[in-house]
């Protein structure tokens, strides 16, 4: 490979061709701030604007400084990254930006998680010289995103999650010159859009001008009440991240304090969504096997390739853009929705409570969830099946609020019976889990023989779209993929309407790299690490499961036995199964 | 009978405000009268650049230049000049300076100086007649790349000639072909032509587009030929009707004479020419918010490299030049690069066009050859100050440039003389002013074009300049303090130094050309709230004299605030705590008692 | 539970799907798209761009984006005949403002705003390109040069 010799701060270093500046620094150790600038390398989530200028740098024989991270390095350049020319202009850039802000840090929900605090106080800023107006927007809060506008800096990060990575278009840049900001079409509120509360755009913000709906003071008043019960299930992808909030290394596996701190903010019952994942893939995997037999039976009416539906994301992507291919998404509810339903039924009937006297809450990697919880489907007389989720953002919070020392927690277990699960369910929480959960089951039921091998390490990875192929010896050879982004998925939608997809199942989730990094999770500021630390974890903590196959849940045996009959049921239809619905945009047209 | 007199009339959008076609109308209707239409022509032209003076009749052979002429004056023009030769002397320009009619163009003192190469055909043909255009070579300088040049050869031309870009900092043109030519062969690539004339008081490629739109369509061929593309896009303001107008009958007529489109001249090469149009953005004057424009996106700039010549229009490799740039082409072509590049400076080749106005007497188009000094500029084709009043400053670059005073009257002007002098060439507005113009009023103005037309990308603009201006209104209104002025400073400089494209990083220049050139007006809005040319209405004080006061309590009775005091038969005061400058005291005093300060 | 309904005239509908067919319904002819929808409405209300986007198969906010960025376009109705004043520099050295504020008193309304009965409205532009008639305004496209405040109420008398 080519590479470039330079000088950056009196010091020479060589670089491969068509390296930035910024990164070339960063590898001498220098770190030069930015704000706009952001990648998520390996995921193909990227944003290089160059529109902050924050991070201009003085090169030696240019007119005018230049923005570190779009800048290239070449031969014998020589930069200076804190001559004062680059460090006052950085200020004042900075200074202005400031400027237009609210400065309210000391309520701002991104306080101490902050990127342009963070700058203000690596810059030493100590006073803003420049005042004048201020943008003022009304602060807009849809079911699972708070939009506070503005405190936005016009990064542009959330546009381009938005668009380009989601393809989803719901926030954009509006306006020029100083009134220019990011939001919606006309200012329209969020559900008024086709916004699929990924919540991508919260996880990428370096400001507070996105984020979360926050549910925690609804928890606090719920365990409050006698007159009610509480039960809380925690997403798989929570556990790997949780600890992160705490100081601990990302990947830290928190199981075991993470149900301790739940039982002493005071939940009635603690209980898993890994439970209610198991439950998805005996319903889904068991929908997944009668299509393709009545497929391979010669059935042309079949809906395939068949896709997984526990991101709710992707199911709002469905329902609003792709309302025409409904069908072919698994009517399986999401394990959030099932555990719901069960809750409510199941066992309030076996603790002996009316559904309206059991609050049930979830704790997700998620913020779409929240937006699912509110679902009418989801409710039985206008109360819902899962009354409300909080974040793994907001479970720290709660966690603070609650005097928790969460590092000396010891370990406690999850309540029975909705605790028990395997390692299928607990790899929910990465890309391609889904599917070798379902793949597990799926063979094991089909060919009744053993998995000679229980790891399908051709399903893992972090690609945005892998395909596999698996043989079920006997039955067939099935034709996979794993997808994750909304604007990956828009692809493989599209070659399903074209008629040219092979697939037979493909598992779909919104966010990069699957619910690890869903927009609920503890913000990573663009470190891909994380992201991978959090993917390893999730492997970790299945290979470290006694039980690695949904259909071996000993819980979910008895329930079936018990409760539910049968997967596929009559009585699991009503319970845990769900329709979708055509929400495209349409043109009322008046005569 | 052959046709022995041409009767050009200017059509050009300012003279068809003044309506010249009520004049074409009628001299027609004359012509019938007289039976003379065998004899004598009415021709339909472009600009003759002197449009304050609109409408312009001129009569060819003998150059005789009718201004202000109404539709009542088409019968004395034939019946006096066309059948008897005798001039319309109460028709005639009058010079400013000696009060004279002035017999024809030749000897205007506006036409004297000027060297018309891009304006070559505009006020002399027909613009929507094709064999017009081409009897003055039209198209025989692509007939000439095409038959008898390779492209190299004509791009070797081009740079020879030293032609640099007209629309903003004077980019070789040449050198830009020759990077779009040798940028991934073989692929589709693109020629476009800037005719987003954006900055306030210019007009330079409308009259162009308006008097001579096959010259643009033939330089973009011409480049089409040279970069290895086959199709061009004109990007224009939608608010240019008439410009739209003739481009689209051009592009039509040279489609029918083969002169565009497949196989152009039976050489097997293609060229295409479509209009795209602009939607009030001045930032789409820069070239790569021009590109995302023409592909229907917010018209925001993006971080050079990549240049339009490696990826532009639709990703392909695509060269963008201005119209005047395009206009200069063919002269190049006909007469060879030798015969241009005698024209100019050292480094500046050839002649800018300006849109001069503003202050002075001659407001109109000129062409000038590079190295002409502002002097001549104003008081010689511009013929003085309007009123007789003090010269003041001469702001070129619109919003980009700067304002150049007394100091730079001699300077002779090209491209690095005018940035040495804290301004730039810019698009080629020209603005002059005089003593009643307050320069923290022209700054604030540009700012506050500016502030309206930064895209809001990059902070340093989108945020910075809206500073700047509030700190400039704050000194207009008398509230400014000797710490803005050092932030002013300050601000500007981050600006220009850290601002994305080339239209944030000019943004500051008019605040900082005043501030180096008018300091001490500055001070004085500061420390003594006093703005010596009286634009500033905060700053204004209205004074009663009270020698001259008769104490009739009109001003009292007037003042919306009460702010004037005294008794009958008494001279008044006026408070200037409650004072708001209104003005209506001054209005209602019969006896010239209140005077502003 | 269904998505959002928008509400139009079928023949308004219509015509944005005639326009935007012209075009082959291609995303990067959006701003002559809107160029010809505005010619055609006046102005680009709510409803229209969301035709647009559905036809163009682009989100409405980046139809909305490039309608607010643009000052050409505008989502308000302007007067039956609708007043541009010019202030670009040649203009605003030479009074423009005083033009302006002579329309507004004497239409009561202020720039971007239309009179009450729907006839005249009032809009600033920089620069017809006629700075040699400055100041100027333009009604309906017609220019009017060299312009005293005292004039204005003659002219608005001829409409």
């Amino acid at each position: 490979m080519d590479t470039i010799k330079l000088t950056i701060d009196n010091r020479e270093v060589e670089v491969p061709k068509g390296t930035t500046i910024l990164k070339a620094a960063a590898q001498m150790g220098i770190d030069i701030p930015t704000l706009c600038n952001f990648e998520l390398e390996g995921l193909a989530l990227k944003n290089h604007p160059g529109g902050c200028r924050i991070c201009v740098v003085e090169v030696v024989g240019r007119r005018n400084l230049a923005p570190a991270c779009i800048t290239e390095c070449m031969p014998d350049m020589v930069v200076k990254t804190n001559s004062l020319r680059a460090i006052n202009a950085r200020k004042t850039v900075l200074e202005l930006m400031l400027s237009d802000h609210p400065n309210d840090c000391l309520q701002c929900a991104k306080s101490g998680k902050c990127e342009l605090q963070a700058l203000a106080a690596k810059l030493g800023i100590r006073e803003i010289p420049y005042k004048g107006e201020q943008s003022h927007y009304q602060v807009k809060v849809s079911p699972s995103i708070v939009r506070d506008i503005d405190k936005c800096i016009m990064c542009r990060r959330c546009e381009s999650v938005c668009h380009e990575y989601q393809s989803v278009g719901a926030i954009g840049a509006v306006d020029r010159g100083f009134p220019a900001v990011v939001s919606t079409a006309f200012g329209k509120d969020l559900i008024d859009t086709n916004c699929v509360f990924c919540g991508q755009c919260i996880v990428v913000c370096p400001v507070g001008a996105l984020t979360e709906v926050d549910n925690t003071s609804k928890v606090l008043r719920d365990i409050a009440n006698p007159a009610v019960k509480t039960c809380v299930q925690v997403a798989p992808a929570v556990r790997v991240a949780l600890g992160e909030e705490f100081g601990m290394p990302a990947g830290s596996i928190v199981t075991g304090k993470l149900t301790a701190a739940l039982k002493q903010i005071g939940f009635d019952y603690v209980f898993d969504t890994d439970w209610s994942a198991d439950l998805t893939i005996m319903e889904e995997g068991t929908e997944l096997i009668g299509r393709l037999t009545s497929f391979l039976k010669g059935d042309k009416s079949v809906k395939l390739p068949m896709m997984t539906s526990c991101c709710p994301a992707w199911v709002n992507f469905y329902e609003k853009f792709y309302p025409e291919l409904k069908e072919n998404p698994s009517t399986a509810k999401s394990p959030q929705q099932m555990f719901g339903a069960i809750a409510k039924t199941y066992f309030a009937d076996k603790i002996g409570v009316k559904r309206e006297e059991l609050v049930s809450v979830s704790v997700m990697p998620c913020v779409a969830k929240k937006f699912e919880c509110e679902r009418d489907e989801f409710k039985t007389n206008g109360n819902p099946d899962v009354d409300y989720s909080i974040t793994t953002r907001e479970l720290a919070r709660l966690i603070k609020i609650c005097n928790i020392d969460f590092t000396k927690l010891p370990e406690a277990e999850f309540d029975s019976p909705l605790g028990e699960s395997t390692g299928a369910a607990v790899i929910f929480g990465a890309t391609g889990g889904v599917m070798e959960a379902a793949v597990r089951t799926a063979y094991e039921v089909l060919t009744k023989q053993s998995l000679p091998k229980i790891d399908f390490t051709e399903l893992r990875g972090l690609e945005g779209i892998r395909e596999a192929k698996v043989n079920i010896p006997g039955v067939a050879e099935l034709n996979l993929a794993i997808v994750y982004g909304l604007g990956n998925a828009r692809k493989i939608m599209e070659q399903i309407k074209a008629g040219t997809c092979p697939y037979h199942f493909i598992e779909v989730m919104a966010c990069p790299g699957g619910c690890i990094d869903g927009g609920g999770q503890p913000y990573h500021h663009g470190d891909a690490e994380i992201i991978k630390a959090r993917h390893k974890a999730i492997y970790e903590a299945d290979a470290n499961m006694p039980i690695r196959k949904s259909h071996e849940n000993p819980s979910i045996q008895a329930i079936y036995k018990d409760f539910l009959v049968e997967p596929c049921g009559e009585k699991s239809h009503h319970l845990l199964h769900t329709t979708y619905f055509d929400k495209k945009t349409k043109f009322d047209l008046e005569k | 009978m052959a046709i022995k007199m041409h009767i050009l009339v200017c059509g050009g959008t300012g003279c068809s405000a003044s309506s010249s076609h009520e004049v074409i109308a009628e001299l027609n209707k004359e012509l019938e009268a007289h039976n003379l239409t065998d004899f004598a022509k009415v021709v339909v032209t472009g600009c003759f650049g002197f449009c304050e003076r609109g409408p312009i009749v001129k009569i060819i052979p003998d150059n005789t230049f009718y201004t202000r002429v109404k539709p009542e004056d088409a019968k004395e023009i034939i019946e006096e000049h066309i059948i008897k030769g005798r001039k319309v002397n109460r028709l005639l320009y009058v010079a400013p300076d000696t009060n004279e009619h002035v017999s024809d163009s030749k000897h205007m003192e506006f036409y004297k100086k000027q060297v018309r190469i891009a304006l070559r055909n505009c006020g002399f043909i027909d613009p929507e007649n094709i064999e017009e255009s081409i009897a003055r070579e039209g198209y025989a300088a692509l007939g000439k790349c095409l038959t008898e040049m390779t492209p190299a050869q004509v791009i070797e031309e081009i740079k020879k000639s030293g032609l640099r870009g007209r629309g903003g900092a004077g980019f070789p043109t040449g050198t830009k072909w020759e990077i779009a030519s040798k940028s991934r062969v073989g692929e589709q690539k693109y020629v476009v032509c800037n005719a987003d004339e954006g900055d306030p008081g210019a007009f330079m490629d409308r009259s162009l587009l308006e008097g001579d739109p096959h010259s643009i369509l033939e330089a973009m061929a011409i480049c089409g030929y040279c970069i290895g593309a086959d199709h061009g896009l004109i990007y224009i303001r939608a608010e240019y009707p008439l410009a739209i107008h003739r481009l689209q009958v051009a592009i039509k007529q040279a489609e029918e004479y083969g002169l565009l489109g497949e196989d152009i001249m039976g050489t097997g090469f293609n060229f295409t020419i479509e209009l795209r149009y602009g939607a009030g953005a001045f930032v789409c004057g820069e070239e790569t918010a021009l590109i995302h424009s023409m592909e229907g996106k917010r018209g925001e700039p993006t971080f050079k490299p990549p240049f339009p010549a490696q990826s532009g229009y639709l990703e392909k490799p695509t060269n963008v030049n201005n119209v005047e740039t395009y206009a200069n082409i063919p002269v190049i072509i006909n007469k060879g690069a030798d015969w241009f590049n005698k024209i100019g400076t050292e480094k500046s080749k050839g002649t800018k066009v300006f849109a001069l106005a503003g202050k002075v007497n001659n407001v109109g188009l000129i062409e000038v050859p590079m190295g002409i000094t502002l002097r001549e500029i104003i008081y010689e084709i511009g013929g003085g100050i309007k009123g007789g009043k003090k010269f003041k400053a001469v702001q070129t670059g619109g919003p980009s440039g700067g304002c150049l005073t007394e100091k730079h009257l001699d300077t002779p002007i090209d491209y690095d003389s005018l940035v040495a002098a804290g301004s730039m060439m810019g698009s080629g507005g020209m603005i002059v002013m005089d003593e009643d113009n307050c320069m923290v009023d022209v700054a604030k103005f540009y700012l506050g074009f500016t502030v309206e037309e930064s895209c809001g990308k990059c902070t340093p603009c989108r945020v910075g300049n809206k500073r700047l201006l509030e700190i400039l209104t704050k000194i207009t209104e008398g509230k400014g303090t000797m710490q803005d002025l050092e932030e002013l400073k300050n601000l500007s400089n981050v600006i220009k130094d850290a601002a994305l494209c080339g239209l944030g990083q000019t943004s500051p220049n008019p605040v900082l050309s005043t501030i180096n050139n008018f300091w001490d007006e500055y001070v004085e809005h500061v420390t003594e709230k006093k703005c010596r040319a009286g634009q500033c209405k905060a700053l204004k004080q209205y004074v009663i004299n009270p020698d001259v006061c008769k104490g009739c309590t009109a001003c009292a009775r007037a003042c919306p605030v009460g702010a004037i005091s005294g008794t009958v038969k008494n001279p008044h005061v006026i408070d200037q705590s409650k004072c708001i400058k209104c003005g209506t005291c001054y209005e209602k005093c019969k006896f010239g008692a209140i005077s502003i300060k | 539970m269904c998505g959002s309904k928008i509400k139009i005239s079928e023949a308004n509908y219509l015509k944005v799907k005639e326009i935007c067919a012209s075009f082959n319904n291609n995303p990067g002819e959006l701003i002559n798209v809107l160029h010809q929808t505005q010619g055609h409405f006046g102005y680009l209300p709510e409803e229209v761009q969301q035709v647009v986007a559905e036809c163009l198969q682009i989100p409405v906010g980046r139809v909305y984006g490039v309608v607010s960025f643009y000052s050409f376009f505008t989502m308000k109705p302007k007067g039956k005949y609708a007043i541009s004043v010019c202030l670009g520099t040649a203009c605003y050295v030479k009074g423009g403002d005083k033009i302006l504020d002579a329309l507004k008193s004497e239409l009561k309304i202020n720039e971007g705003e239309v009179t009450p009965d729907g006839k005249f409205s009032i809009d600033v532009l920089r620069c017809v390109g006629a700075c040699g008639l400055a100041p100027v305004m333009t009604i309906n496209g017609k220019t009017y040069g060299r312009l005293v405040p005292e004039q204005v109420k003659d002219i608005l008398a001829q409409y």
